[in-house]
């Protein structure tokens, strides 16, 4: 049992670091309809610089996650500007293999500026394990946790009352009417897409924290796509919801499955689950239903 | 005197034979015959290591023809074409190596084997489309690896196996040159289907599904059928590649299938040309020689800057990643509507219309 509560404490946390990077690409896909496979460099990216403002400049670690965020904001935009806006409407597999394109020259300026070997952050968070009846927690993921909510919240509130949260959610609901209504559509697209490289800035620092840094953190963006799938690609708690539930499955799936087969199993299963909604729930579980008309 | 580069003033059919031929005019047809000559004659004059590069574009390019038939003219987005390369690789591997078979026979059963493996992941095309399929795919390539690399017993792990060359009689194809006939003929082949592909009734739905399948099945196109038949036809062919490839490489192991294979698949139809089968090859060409170039760039800027080779990795995908955005942005019909540009230049040459 104690095992068991570890493998779901374990899970929770994880999978709230993914319903946050999910959000941001659920957001993307909501306003723009483009699927960012470069979710994963943007964490990436995000992570190295906040590592290296932190471990090279011994900047303290809260202004450091400071200017990680303004500059993931930066990324966000240039990105959106120059690489996304010409594909606007184009065909699906040119929005694909742009973000594909984008993913690949930023994991390239990521191995030229960083290298390969595997870095950890400096220690931040204290040592001393938070003892929970019989589960043990990592201070780590405690904070984690905690970090994930917090910004669940601030963006729930943002959407909410916001100006500009609302005019996002009028433009996800539809792009001629905000239009009409006097919305910049351009704004919304890049705010969007900034948004997104911030939400996976965090993710990736919170991650790097628990896990060491290096490039495989970039595969993130991959297994974002399960949780998207699940939750339903255009849906916002269905990216959180989904997020926690492939958290959940990954580490009991690593954890009683995993000595089964001999490993690996853990990292897969997202994908298998995938496909199985794919198969008899392609809208996952709070997607919207596409029709079609001729 | 006559305008050397003129090709045709106009199309003139007198019946429905020549309204049907590929090459219409026969001074095309007298290209095409040279290029063919050409490529034959190619090993007499290149080195071994430039006819290894040629035997490696035109695995490719069977590859990405496979691809396109699929992608470009059929619609459907697959960023799994690495796994089902490895199911190629893999079937005929373990068919050589475990039960014996020859290279002639296991060649073509990888090919089926890989078809039906596509076909069984082209089913959920029923209810997806677009970017849930392609989705779809990517899972299919991350579980097949996950398969390959946990079935010890038959796929030797993350080891991989080991492969021979091909032979007939006492005729082992282990040069350079004897491989790259066997790679021309076979791609040879793989044009020619596919070029008559797309003239025939098969073909044409395949085009018309990817046009708007709705339409095409108001019209009385079996979406379904027809979608389940590209994924196998495409299939079929990427596994051909894949045991060419294996026994070019004389190894398969999980990690030479990974994601980025698939991608590189992806991008060699989308330099090359969406739904041309010429257009594939010039971009598995251009995608196979591009790091290469870019390392022997890199080896004559190390004199100037020294250290610039430590990065020559991260250089190829920043290069990489800009060739793709480069051509969507500012050709996204490819490499074969430059080609076709320039011919059509020529054509009228000089005069500008």
């Amino acid at each position: 049992m104690t095992f068991f509560l570890q493998m779901l404490v374990t899970g929770i946390v994880v999978g709230s670091v993914y319903a946050l990077v999910a959000l941001g690409f659920v957001l993307i896909y909501k306003s723009s309809n483009a699927i960012n496979f470069a979710q994963g460099e943007f964490l990436l990216v995000g992570t190295y610089i906040c590592l290296t403002l932190v471990a090279s400049y011994n900047i303290p670690f809260i202004a450091a996650i400071f200017i990680t965020l303004i500059f993931s904001a930066l990324l966000g935009f240039i990105v959106e500007k120059i690489v996304l806006r010409p594909f606007i409407g184009k065909p699906i597999i040119s929005m694909i293999m742009a973000t594909i394109g984008l993913s690949s020259i930023l994991a390239g300026f990521v191995h030229i500026i960083w290298g390969h070997e595997t870095r950890v952050f400096p220690q931040i968070f204290s040592e001393n394990p938070i003892q929970l009846g019989e589960i043990v927690i990592a201070p780590v993921y405690a904070w984690a946790l905690v970090i994930v909510v917090i910004m669940l919240v601030i963006f729930s509130l943002f959407f909410k009352y916001s100006k500009l949260g609302i005019a996002m959610r009028a433009t996800a609901d539809d792009q001629q009417a905000a239009l009409s209504m006097g919305i910049s559509v351009k704004t919304i697209f890049a705010v969007a897409w900034a948004i997104a490289a911030i939400v996976s800035a965090v993710g990736g620092v919170l991650l790097g924290n628990i896990n060491g840094v290096n490039s495989s953190l970039s595969t993130i963006g991959l297994k974002v796509l399960p949780v998207a799938i699940l939750g339903g690609l255009d849906s916002i708690p269905g990216a959180i919801i989904g997020g926690i539930l492939i958290g959940i499955i990954e580490s009991l799936t690593g954890g009683y499955l995993d000595p089964l087969v001999g490993g690996g199993l853990k990292d897969v299963m997202p994908f298998i689950i995938l496909v199985l909604i794919l198969m008899f729930k392609p809208y996952g579980l709070f997607g919207k239903k596409e029709i079609e008309r001729v | 005197m006559r305008n050397p580069f003129v090709m045709e003033c106009g199309e003139f059919h007198v019946n429905y034979k020549q309204n049907m031929a590929i090459w219409k005019i026969p001074r095309v047809r007298m290209r095409i015959y040279l290029v063919i000559a050409f490529f034959i004659l190619f090993p007499f004059i290149a080195s071994d290591y430039i006819i290894g590069l040629a035997t490696l574009c035109g695995i490719a390019s069977i590859g990405a023809i496979g691809l396109n038939i699929l992608t470009g003219f059929t619609g459907q987005i697959s960023i799994g074409v690495g796994a089902f390369l490895a199911v190629g690789g893999y079937t005929s591997a373990i068919l050589t190596a475990k039960l014996g078979l020859s290279f002639w026979l296991s060649m073509p059963l990888a090919g089926i084997i890989t078809a039906i493996v596509g076909a069984l992941f082209g089913i959920p095309s029923l209810r997806l489309k677009g970017l849930y399929l392609a989705i779809a795919t990517l899972a299919a390539q991350v579980i097949i690896l996950f398969v390959i690399s946990r079935w010890d017993s038959l796929t030797g792990g993350t080891a991989g196996l080991v492969l021979s060359r091909p032979q007939i009689g006492s005729f082992v194809f282990m040069s350079e040159t004897s491989y790259y006939y066997l790679m021309f003929a076979i791609l040879f082949v793989t044009v020619v289907f596919s070029l008559n592909l797309f003239r025939s009734r098969v073909g044409r739905a395949f085009i018309a599904v990817r046009d708007r399948d709705i339409a095409a099945e108001v019209m009385g196109i079996d979406i379904f059928k027809y979608k389940v038949l590209a994924f196998f036809i495409s299939s079929f062919f990427v596994g051909v590649a894949g045991a060419l490839l294996g026994h070019y490489t004389m190894i398969v192991s999980p990690e030479l299938y990974s994601i980025s294979v698939s991608v590189e698949y992806l991008a060699m139809i989308l330099v090359g040309g969406l739904g041309s089968v010429f257009g594939s090859i010039y971009g598995a060409v251009f995608i196979t020689l591009l790091p290469v170039v870019l390392r022997s760039v890199v080896e004559i800027l190390n004199g100037m800057f020294p250290g610039i080779s430590d990065v020559l990795v991260g250089m190829r995908e920043v290069v990489f990643g800009l060739m793709i955005i480069l051509f969507l942005v500012y050709e996204p019909e490819g490499l074969n509507k430059i080609w076709r540009n320039i011919k059509d230049y020529f054509k009228l040459w000089p005069f500008s219309y």
